[in-house]
């Protein structure tokens, strides 16, 4: 009995440990200064760059949880955008043979293009602000919500199909009543999906061009020789894409149990 | 045909001159053959072994599929369809796993158009003859094998079809669960009289259950072979002279075939 708790609980400080030993060997390699200082930052100083960056704009304009905020709102546009769209469109082409008809080679041509190659012309059509940023998070994110919201109706169970049917019910209830829930789940693995897309793909347009974000953020610490910036920044981009992440799961969660009954 | 249709007017269901085939050219392959037979306000078994069609000719008399040549009939009227006059269940579970027991039993009358209450009304009183009162709000992964196919059941009969089919239900249930679905669905049948057509390979239960039995051809195509008819008073025992004799008869003449 107390040999498997002492084992428990070393099995709870592991992860904890390596993490500390990580950041212990990190700040060691600048204090020691194996890696110069102008080329990596110490974790400490990262720490204190974010303590500062909170109430100063200083060097870049912003602050950086208004730099969070600025992408956190492009990608939260576009991805919406993308499941209004995205949904409904690929539920209906895999139920509806005309409008599968009509909409998949368009598809097909746009799907293996990748997101990113559209920053230029977003570029030239709306410029660095919001709405560039958000045309592209919404192709990007359009892509995996159309091709998953399809396959799952296309993979219904066709004895649930034909069980409506011997109900009498029309093509359209079917639709509704079959075909739509029980592609649910399908769908919400294509919501997880395109955001991780919309992530990715944000960032590297806001690397590009940008006036704010976190995208910027970094550019900004690439070109002020600040390596502390950079590192905040990637910091930031991986914290705010895990709690969009957390925040996607809860929705999706309460969204299924609602509509799986 | 006029008059031979006229002639099987009194049955619920009548199948006229069946016949089925898949496929084209080379590849086509008979199913069914020359399949004629009627059935009235009764329990009636289609009893045959792996490949003899039996499951298509329920398909078809369901509107699921359409005889190559042929006709069938339910109640004097041609089906060209699947429609709610007949209720089918089968031998996969078919329960829609995002509805509980009472939204997959009541989601054919949602489907015609009835107001919630009287449908919550009528699905509870089918839902407690199959002896799930308890249930309404339990979803299908939470139930057992023997359990999904009382749903199954109920979410037929609620729509009061006028012939209920039913393929193989008991298939996949393991033997004492079977058996005791056995009775059941005699219970509900004796409390609730429908037309049942029950697909079987399995000739104990084809005349523990039947009040007659179509006994099909083994090895495609299928051809209807004998009717057999069950004079035995139920509840019925399995154990019983009369019940063995009847058992071993169908037994040697469905032999050659098995």
């Amino acid at each position: 009995m107390g040999k498997k708790s002492t084992n428990t609980l070393v099995l709870r400080i592991i992860p904890y440990v390596s993490i500390l030993s990580c950041l212990i060997i990190w700040q060691l390699i600048v204090v020691l200064n194996i890696v110069p200082n102008t080329l990596l930052a110490s974790p400490l100083q990262v720490i204190k760059l974010f303590i500062y960056k909170l109430n100063h704009t200083q060097p870049d304009g912003g602050l950086i949880l208004v730099h969070a905020f600025v992408s956190l709102k492009e990608a939260l546009i576009g991805y919406v955008l993308a499941l209004l769209i995205g949904i409904p469109l690929g539920l209906a082409m895999g139920w509806f043979k005309p409008i599968d008809g009509l909409i998949r080679p368009l598809f097909e041509i746009l799907r293996p293009i990748p997101p990113v190659a559209w920053i230029p012309l977003t570029i030239f059509w709306f410029g660095i602000g919001l709405s560039g940023k958000v045309f592209i998070i919404f192709l990007a994110g359009l892509v995996p919500v159309v091709i998953n919201s399809y396959t799952g109706v296309r993979m219904t169970n066709p004895v649930y199909i034909r069980m409506a049917r011997t109900y009498g019910a029309t093509k359209w209830r079917i639709f509704i009543d079959v075909c739509v829930p029980s592609a649910l789940p399908m769908v919400f693995g294509g919501l997880q999906v395109a955001l991780s897309v919309s992530w990715m793909t944000l960032v590297a347009a806001e690397l590009i061009a940008a006036d704010s974000g976190l995208g910027f953020f970094i550019t900004m610490g690439q070109r002020l020789l600040m390596p502390d910036m950079i590192i905040l920044g990637i910091l930031m981009i991986g914290l705010t894409g895990v709690v969009i992440g957390i925040i996607v799961d809860k929705v999706e969660k309460r969204l299924v149990a609602g509509m799986w009954r | 045909m006029e008059n031979r249709t006229r002639a099987l007017k009194n049955f619920k269901v009548q199948c006229v001159g069946i016949s089925k085939s898949f496929g084209e050219g080379n590849e086509k392959k008979l199913i069914l053959d020359d399949i004629n037979f009627g059935v009235g306000d009764e329990f009636v078994v289609v009893l045959g072994p792996g490949q003899s069609g039996k499951t298509t000719l329920l398909n078809l008399i369901a509107g699921l599929e359409r005889p190559s040549t042929g006709q069938v009939f339910v109640d004097g009227e041609e089906v060209t369809g699947p429609g709610p006059d007949r209720g089918l269940v089968f031998q996969k579970y078919t329960l829609f796993p995002w509805k509980t027991v009472m939204g997959n039993v009541e989601m054919g009358l949602k489907l015609s158009g009835m107001s919630k209450k009287e449908r919550r009304e009528m699905a509870s009183y089918y839902i407690d003859l199959v002896g799930l009162k308890g249930f309404e709000n339990s979803y299908p992964h939470e139930l057992s094998g023997g359990m999904k196919q009382r749903v199954s059941i109920a979410r037929a009969y609620v729509n009061k079809p006028k012939v209920m089919l039913l393929d193989e239900p008991f298939g996949q249930l393991d033997a004492q669960t079977r058996y005791l679905m056995e009775n059941e669905i005699i219970r509900i049948w004796q409390a609730e009289k429908r037309t049942i057509i029950f697909v079987t390979n399995n000739i104990e239960e084809a005349i523990f259950l039947g009040d007659r039995i179509l006994s099909l051809d083994g090895k495609f195509p299928g051809r209807l072979k004998t009717i057999y008819d069950v004079d035995l008073d139920r509840p019925r025992d399995r154990a019983d002279t009369s019940f063995l004799k009847i058992r071993q008869r169908i037994t040697e003449e469905t032999m050659l075939i098995l």
